[in-house]
């Protein structure tokens, strides 16, 4: 007979619960998306009104006005408003959608394969992109699509690619994390090869153009028309990965913990390894692949926000949206009418604002 | 009550366990011991449902848990795990209030009371102190409380330990496993120390190579031929003069480790 003490209820303390004034309140979400959200939107203004050729703010704004509510425009003013509503209006929303996107993708993914390294593209998905791209110029598939042809093979090149990385990494044990990265990396270089032959084999330099537009990332072929994909499929990532807060926080002490927990560490992964493939496959077809927004924007965040992935969630996409505006306005502007990569831009300013907060507020990713 | 029915675990042609039969009283501290290897973790991973069993089942007050939806036994079996490493800077504070997420849907949002019990959790564990730092900081005992104070607001009936003194220094070892005996919950802990375990544990069962050498008291397990059939090392038992609890003493000839230290 085993003697049983009595139990110490531990937890049976509802005066104590019920008096309790001091509790931590959870930190507030609201004012950082508001003052976020107003900076958007003046980010927004301030990419559309500012470019090589000039416009005067006011026009900007009369043309956005006429357009938005449908007025007419006289024939001296086509040349300013198609400037203003066919060229620069779909370039700075797309720079804000694949901003929020690539953000909002990075945090998944960092959780998902739990690995601080990791960015939407590490999962083989840009390289993929890169050999559907390069095989429309070299054997001119989809050309009935016309100019959907190269967005169209890019994104289906990039879903292939997500496909055999989930094949190739999937075990008895799940996809775990490492088996994934891993994969990613192979099969990068796989995809990579494939494109270099592709290239290669390429009658006229056009591939080559084509391929470098893909692997370095770009805005440049915005139109209204890249625009309802991507942005449809950023919004049900940021709505859905926004419900999914607690579960990523759950998913990142571990998968046997995430288990003990009650969340179902595999079956989590492997939803949120679709929703990111086909989201990244969505941005990569429209811009290339835009490094360093999804490497490194999630830890910027992080640092100023804490970890805890609703608040990262609510935030990584106004962050995202706003750096990519500015970045994209200034690769247009600096050297006009010649454009910078984008690369270049997020480097230069990235890497400099990423080290002061780094060391600024002792971040700790991965240990000591 | 927990009961271990005929569990069997095996892995690419391994069997890891073989037809584990063990009962867990309620309120009672069972202690699962055994040499590297002998499937101690295997089995608790099978009772927190990081695995599933190849062969027979854990069953709780007699229903087999993996009929049931890893949510519903979060609620009633806690779990601290060998894989709790995190990369991310999450405060010690919000760690331990993702204990409370197997009694929520979605998104976590403490009440009152949870907040309440998540304080608690952090003074039974005495890192109050710790409760805004990054866990990335905490040195790896002070990391260990943490997790046991989130296995804790997850409001359990029976915790499941996997060697949970591991990186403790030796006031927190004795502090956790005193706590483990006194907190009236039903405990199944995975130990190395034999005496911590001839201490606290009601009953202890022995692992050899995935069965179960022996099961009883800490004094019919952890007689000096058992324990040399299973570690094979050689013991004295002998009585603790103060409390009376049965330790054992390890047979280490001193001249040979005179001759090593020197």
């Amino acid at each position: 007979m085993v003697n049983v003490p009595e139990p110490l209820r531990l937890f049976a303390e509802p005066e104590a619960a019920r008096s309790d004034t001091r509790a931590a309140r959870p930190r507030r979400l609201a004012g950082p998306v508001l003052l976020l959200s107003a900076a958007l939107v003046l980010s927004l203004i301030a990419g559309i009104a500012l470019g090589p050729s000039n416009v005067a703010l006011s026009d900007v704004l009369r043309y956005l006005g006429k357009a938005i509510t449908g007025g007419t425009i006289t024939g001296d003013e086509v040349t300013g408003y198609s400037i203003v509503w066919q060229v620069r209006t779909p370039r700075v929303l797309l720079a804000a959608v694949v901003g929020a996107g690539l953000a909002v993708v990075g945090v998944a993914v960092q959780a998902l394969v739990r690995n601080a390294l990791a960015d939407p593209f590490v999962l083989g998905i840009s390289s993929g992109a890169s050999v559907g791209a390069a095989a429309v110029v070299v054997f001119g598939l989809f050309a009935g699509l016309g100019v959907l042809a190269l967005s169209t093979a890019a994104f289906l090149g990039a879903l292939g690619a997500t496909a055999l990385v989930y094949l190739a990494a999937r075990s008895k044990f799940g996809l775990t994390p490492l088996r994934l990265v891993l994969t990613g990396v192979a099969l990068t270089y796989a995809f990579q090869a494939v494109m270099s032959v592709l290239v290669y084999l390429s009658p006229n330099g056009q591939a080559a153009q084509t391929v470098l537009f893909w692997l370095l990332g770009s805005l440049g072929s915005a139109t209204w028309a890249s625009l309802p994909l991507a942005a449809l499929g950023v919004a049900v990532a940021v709505v859905v990965l926004l419900r999914y807060g607690t579960a990523l926080d759950v998913l990142s002490m571990g998968d046997e913990t995430a288990m003990s927990l009650g969340t179902d560490a595999a079956a989590l992964r492997r939803w949120l390894f679709l929703l990111t493939a086909v989201v990244t496959g969505l941005l990569v077809a429209v811009s290339g692949s835009i490094g360093f927004v999804g490497l490194v924007l999630p830890h910027v965040v992080r640092m100023i926000a804490g970890s805890g992935h609703r608040r990262v969630l609510a935030l990584a996409p106004l962050v995202g949206a706003v750096f990519l505006v500015w970045v994209d306005l200034l690769a247009r502007t600096l050297v006009a009418p010649e454009e910078l990569p984008l690369g270049v831009i997020t480097a230069l300013i990235g890497v400099p604002v990423f080290l002061v907060v780094m060391r600024r507020r002792g971040y700790a990713f991965g240990g000591r | 009550m927990l009961s271990l029915r005929e569990l069997s675990v095996e892995v690419a042609g391994t069997m890891l366990i073989r037809e584990l039969r063990l009962d867990v009283g309620v309120g009672e501290v069972v202690g699962l011991l055994g040499p590297n290897g002998s499937g101690k973790s295997t089995a608790l991973r099978c009772v927190y449902r990081a695995l599933a069993p190849s062969g027979g089942a854990v069953l709780l007050d007699g229903t087999d848990i993996a009929e049931q939806g890893l949510r519903d036994t979060a609620r009633r079996i806690a779990a601290l795990t060998q894989d709790s490493r995190a990369d991310l800077d999450f405060t010690v504070e919000e760690v331990v209030a993702l204990g409370r997420s197997p009694h929520q849907r979605g998104n976590l949002r403490l009440s009152a009371h949870e907040r309440a019990l998540c304080r608690e959790a952090l003074r039974r564990m005495d890192i109050t102190h710790l409760a805004q730092r990054s866990v990335l900081t905490l040195s790896g005992g002070e990391r260990q409380r943490v997790l046991v104070a989130r296995a804790l607001v997850q409001e359990p009936e029976v915790l499941v330990l996997d060697e949970p003194t591991n990186h403790l220094d030796v006031r927190h070892q004795v502090e956790l496993l005193k706590f483990l005996r006194d907190c009236g919950l039903t405990v199944l802990v995975a130990l190395h120390d034999l005496n911590l375990a001839a201490a606290v544990c009601h009953r202890i069962a022995l692992l050899r190579a995935g069965s179960l050498a022996a099961c009883g008291t800490p004094a019919e397990v952890l007689t000096p031929e058992t324990v040399h059939a299973v570690f094979g090392v050689e013991v004295t038992q002998v009585t603790h003069p103060v409390t009376g609890a049965l330790q054992l003493l390890y047979d280490l000839p001193a001249d040979e480790t005179e001759g090593i230290s020197r």
